[in-house]
């Protein structure tokens, strides 16, 4: 068997005092496109930044295409899609600049020859051609969204980390993401991403980790949904109790004509 | 005399000289070092530095007493090197370490820089009006060894701001994502810090350490009410660095005014004219729809006819 393109073992990360992984067992082979489920807090994005050294483990070992985390791991080979960008600083930059930086990666500081073509072509690939020297603060979340995509392409990724590609963005931008992906599956490339619910990427995911806890709940084919839950208008309910009504005065209801 | 005579006059004096061609060094490579600052949400890091320079400018004085030298204050601007250098990386690494006692950091530095300034000179034998011309400047004092010293410096910060650009941009842009690349991100944060401190030491002599990161951070505001990228940011700052340096040095010429004063209230009063007449300057949007390639997947009730009770849309005005 080849080497696998992330193999984490008994990785654990403790964050101000607070355990969030404990002993993480995962070893994702090449070429395929592993969902990481979970609810809110159960240490998914962790568990990514922590594989990529964006979060510092305090425990078990990572190695990424068979490197240990460090200068020496094949940087070059991978990108990484944030759930959002950073909030706006004072200057300005283009979606062309943002790109750009994603050519950058371990002790490559400065962009090769041929940079600009390559960023341009990235953009044009996510259908942003022609916004690629608009201020990127600018742009709406969903094209933000496609710039972030662009970053990470840019470089030809063998293995493509995506942190909650769908939450909160337009249907077309899903689209581009679902799109991408399913080409770079089927030109051989890993895929791993964090997904709230499978949604869209069903149809493409080979397998899936649940966290529970900081903790691998399930790991196996992907979970289907069941009976009324995989309808289209099912009730979608939370393993958390429901916020408490307000108690201010007798309630209001209002109905709207059309 | 005519004004040309005026200006060749200007041109030949060589104290004039030397301190145009400092104030056109300082007033290029303090913007360049600005934009990374203001990127990184770090615009009053200068300040800071500027006042952990006057303790190293004060122990330069005390060391260069006890060592007998000729002038006392021959250590002054290795010592402010030297001060300003270790009180940036100190700055980083609390930054690194927590961001929300980021500014605490700089508070205590911004008050021990300057209790520590004043305490030194006076164990050195010196009264606080030595400290008085690092505080606000003397351009006018500018010396040939002070000349190469600010020149190699202002080479250098601009070498790797320049060089580094896109590094430094990616590390100052998205932290996170600079390290899922791998890049060398402490370095690089280190790297962009000492370039501060080394502005601030060869903008010392200009606009004096209290100005300094005026000079670092004003250009760049006004460079980003009109650039959209910010390599634009950043060469649009350096521009205008120079030319309220070289504008600040030649008043004070004719007008018995403190230059670093002038420079940074003439960059201030750029700014006020920049932002009111921004909205001006700038082209007012274009009446048509914002978001041409979007599809129109919302169906507004003007739109819809359903008289004879099938939903049938109403063509668009514009097509």
């Amino acid at each position: 068997m080849s080497t696998p393109v992330i193999e984490a073992t008994g990785l654990g990360v403790t964050l101000g005092g607070q355990p969030i992984l404990d002993g993480i067992d995962l070893v994702v082979p090449a070429g395929e496109v592993l969902a990481l489920l979970g609810a809110n807090g159960s240490g998914k994005s962790t568990l990514v930044r922590s594989l990529l050294g964006v979060v510092t483990r305090t425990a078990g070992d990572v190695r990424l295409f068979g490197a240990p985390l460090g200068p020496s791991a094949p940087w070059d080979r991978i990108g990484y899609v944030p759930q959002r960008l950073p909030a706006a600083a004072g200057v300005p930059a283009t979606a062309y600049e943002v790109v750009t930086s994603g050519l950058l990666h371990g002790r490559t500081l400065r962009p090769h020859r041929g940079h600009k073509r390559r960023a341009l072509d990235a953009l044009a690939d996510v259908g942003l051609a022609d916004r690629a020297f608009h201020r990127v603060q600018e742009l709406s979340g969903g094209q933000q969204q496609r710039v972030l995509i662009a970053r990470a392409l840019v470089r030809d990724p063998d293995l493509l980390v995506l942190d909650e590609p769908t939450s909160g963005i337009d249907i077309p931008t899903q689209a581009t993401f679902v799109d991408t992906v399913s080409r770079l599956h089927d030109a051989g490339t890993t895929v791993v991403v964090i997904l709230h619910e499978l949604g869209p990427f069903s149809s493409l995911i080979d397998r899936a980790v649940v966290l529970r806890h900081g903790r691998v709940a399930h790991d196996g084919p992907p979970p289907r949904a069941r009976g009324e839950h995989a309808g289209e208008w099912h009730d979608h309910t939370h393993a958390h109790p429901d916020p408490e009504p307000p108690r201010t005065g007798p309630s209001l209801s209002v109905e709207v004509n059309p | 005399m005519t004004a040309w005579d005026q200006v060749l006059e200007l041109l030949g004096s060589p104290l004039m000289q030397r301190a145009l061609l400092a104030a056109v060094l300082v007033g290029a490579a303090a913007p360049v070092v600005g934009t990374f600052l203001v990127q990184r949400r770090m615009a009053l890091l200068g300040d800071g530095i500027g006042h952990v320079a006057l303790t190293g400018v004060a122990l330069g004085w005390l060391v260069g007493s006890w060592a007998g030298l000729v002038p006392q204050d021959t250590l002054a601007l290795p010592g402010a090197v030297v001060a300003a250098v270790v009180g940036s990386i100190v700055i980083e690494l609390v930054r690194e370490r927590g961001r929300t006692s980021g500014d605490l950091a700089l508070a205590l530095m911004f008050y021990g820089g300057i209790a520590g300034g004043v305490l030194l000179i006076k164990l050195a034998g010196g009264t606080n009006a030595n400290l008085i011309s690092y505080l606000f400047g003397s351009i006018s004092t500018v010396s040939t060894a002070d000349l190469w010293w600010t020149a190699a410096l202002a080479v250098l910060v601009l070498g790797v701001g320049v060089g580094l650009r896109t590094a430094l941009f990616a590390v100052s842009h998205d932290e996170e994502f600079a390290r899922a690349s791998g890049l060398p991100v402490r370095l690089l944060s280190m790297l962009v810090a000492t370039i501060a401190a080394l502005t601030v030491t060869i903008a010392m002599r200009v606009v004096g350490l209290l100005l300094v990161s005026a000079l670092m951070i004003v250009p760049v505001a006004i460079a980003q009410l009109f650039a959209r990228s910010f390599n634009r940011t950043m060469t649009l700052a350096s521009v205008i660095g120079v030319v309220v340096s070289v504008a600040g040095l030649v008043l004070t010429y004719w007008q018995d005014i403190p230059p670093g004063a002038t420079i940074v209230v003439l960059a201030i009063g750029v700014y006020a004219v920049a932002a009111t007449l921004q909205p001006v300057l700038r082209r007012p949007p274009p009446p048509q729809d914002p978001h041409p390639d979007m599809v129109d997947d919302v169906l507004l009730v003007d739109d819809v006819d359903d008289a004879d009770g099938a939903t049938v849309r109403r063509p668009s005005p514009t097509t």
